[in-house]
């Protein structure tokens, strides 16, 4: 979901950017000097995640969890979702420095999102699959959106570009969802402090 | 499959020794070791890689902002061209550059392919069933040049210093204390907590596991990544106690001295100067 650089316009950069700086600000003001360790070892945790190619079909597509990211860290996915996508810059050339901010927030703004709609369902483990399946769907259908936008409102010739994007990741939202759900499953039974959930059972 | 040389050091690279140990055959303990798969540019000895991060982080800004925002060919022509001098003067293998650039330019093929055939506007050649639109044409080319520049830039600038020095750059240019120790503490464990996931899949190879298209291959992945996240959470804890056992207080203080040197205060010139050449042709009237 990553839009190389020069591709934008610059009221999209600009916009996305600040954007993305003031979900940062926030973000941080919600981590002290104990939750930043946590916080940490979680973003490198969901950069490994999103090495991890999921075969469809002939091909395969790799994962993101930004859903499950949200669900985890709320506010604080913001600057984790930044030092990630810093990082895939860093090594593999993903994204750069201009396009850093407007990628932070099509991927963060959903997960926000995300924890606010279904955190609370988490909690009944009747509701926890479900709620789990739809945060990874929504988040990257929102993504996507997103990026859509971003796309469309750089330059109207990007529409065809966009409607492939979307396209394209139809296949992602439902392999997140599954993966999410299975996730939030597992560690709802292994340890589930990290979700911070009010009945562990 | 754990070899014994683990519980000495948590590196990936010490198996493969005599390259990572000191004159006298001790092993080096450098955490900046374990992410080594990852960071393929960050070794050598160039004058880039030598030079001040904070130097290379400020004029890889200001230039990748012009890059990014340029309409004209000529000026994204030259920016291409600077940033393959510069790529030439970090002296990185042309393979491991050419592999990024290819993986970079999937995207670019996309809109090569689809914006002549989409575009529209004035200009319009047809050819055998399609009006093929020129003007979509130029712009998927431009955005070809521009992006594959900006690229080649992070690349010899920034991806020749470690994510260690990187961080350590932003802090002194007065970034959020948090976020840069955010970014060092991700880097930091990056490599083993990437080790832990490859070890489980081992595992779960070794077991018969073949990933597919069906829900057996994401109920596997699914547990198994939880079981990352979960050892992950775990080893933040350890290592928070461990921090605060030996007094940290939230400021990392480096061995490593930042001073600028005259080699860093010319690059920087330099590279501003360029960057005010690309704004000129730029802003000159065509």
């Amino acid at each position: 979901m990553h839009i190389s650089e020069g591709v934008l316009s610059a009221p999209v950069l600009i916009s996305g950017s600040a954007l993305a700086a003031a979900g940062t600000v926030l973000g941080l003001r919600r981590l002290d000097l104990e939750s930043i360790m946590p916080t940490a070892l979680l973003s490198s945790a969901f950069f490994v995640a999103s090495l991890v190619h999921v075969p469809i079909g002939p091909g395969s597509v790799h994962l993101v969890l930004s859903g499950l990211l949200g669900l985890t860290l709320g506010w604080a996915c913001f600057p984790a979702i930044l030092v990630g996508l810093f990082l895939q810059a860093v090594f593999f050339q993903f994204g750069g420095l201009t396009i850093l901010g407007v990628n932070t927030v099509t991927m963060a703004a959903p997960a926000v999102l995300c924890c606010y709609l279904f955190r609370r369902w988490l909690d009944k483990p009747g509701t926890r699959p479900g709620a789990a399946f739809t945060a990874g769907f929504l988040s990257i259908l929102l993504s996507s959106l997103l990026t859509a936008l971003a796309l469309a409102f750089s330059d109207e010739g990007f529409l065809a570009p966009a409607q492939t994007v979307i396209a394209a990741n139809v296949p992602v939202m439902v392999i997140e969802g599954f993966i999410t759900a299975f996730i939030v499953g597992f560690i709802a039974k292994v340890q589930p402090e990290i979700l911070q959930l009010r009945s562990a059972s | 499959m754990r070899r014994g040389i683990h519980s000495v050091c948590p590196c990936a690279s010490c198996r493969y020794a005599p390259a990572h140990t000191d004159g006298m055959g001790r092993r080096i303990r450098d955490p900046a070791r374990a992410v080594m798969t990852f960071e393929q540019f960050s070794a050598g000895s160039s004058f880039l890689h030598q030079a001040d991060p904070r130097c290379k982080l400020i004029s890889a800004g200001v230039l990748s902002l012009i890059f990014a925002l340029c309409q004209h060919s000529c000026t994204a022509l030259a920016g291409l061209l600077l940033s393959l001098l510069l790529t030439a003067v970090a002296r990185l293998h042309w393979a491991a550059v050419l592999r990024r650039l290819l993986l970079v330019n999937s995207f670019n093929l996309l809109l090569l392919l689809l914006l002549p055939l989409t575009y529209g506007g004035a200009e319009t050649v047809r050819c055998i069933w399609f009006d093929l639109s020129l003007s979509g044409l130029r712009l998927a080319a431009l955005i070809t040049v521009k992006s594959n520049a900006a690229v080649l830039l992070f690349i010899s600038l920034l991806s020749t210093s470690t994510v260690a020095r990187l961080g350590q750059g932003l802090q002194a240019l007065r970034l959020p204390q948090n976020l840069c120790l955010l970014l060092l503490f991700s880097y930091r464990y990056l490599g083993l907590i990437h080790e832990e996931f490859l070890r489980l899949r081992r595992a779960a190879a070794l077991r018969c596991f073949l990933p597919g298209t069906n829900l057996h291959t994401y109920r596997t992945y699914g547990h198994l990544l939880g079981m990352v996240i979960v050892r992950s959470w775990n080893r933040a804890a350890r290592v928070q106690q461990a921090m605060v056992l030996r007094g940290f207080s939230g400021a990392f203080r480096s061995l490593h001295v930042m001073e600028l040197r005259r080699s860093d205060a010319l690059l920087t010139g330099g590279l501003l100067l360029a960057a005010a050449g690309l704004l000129l042709l730029e802003l000159a009237p065509a």
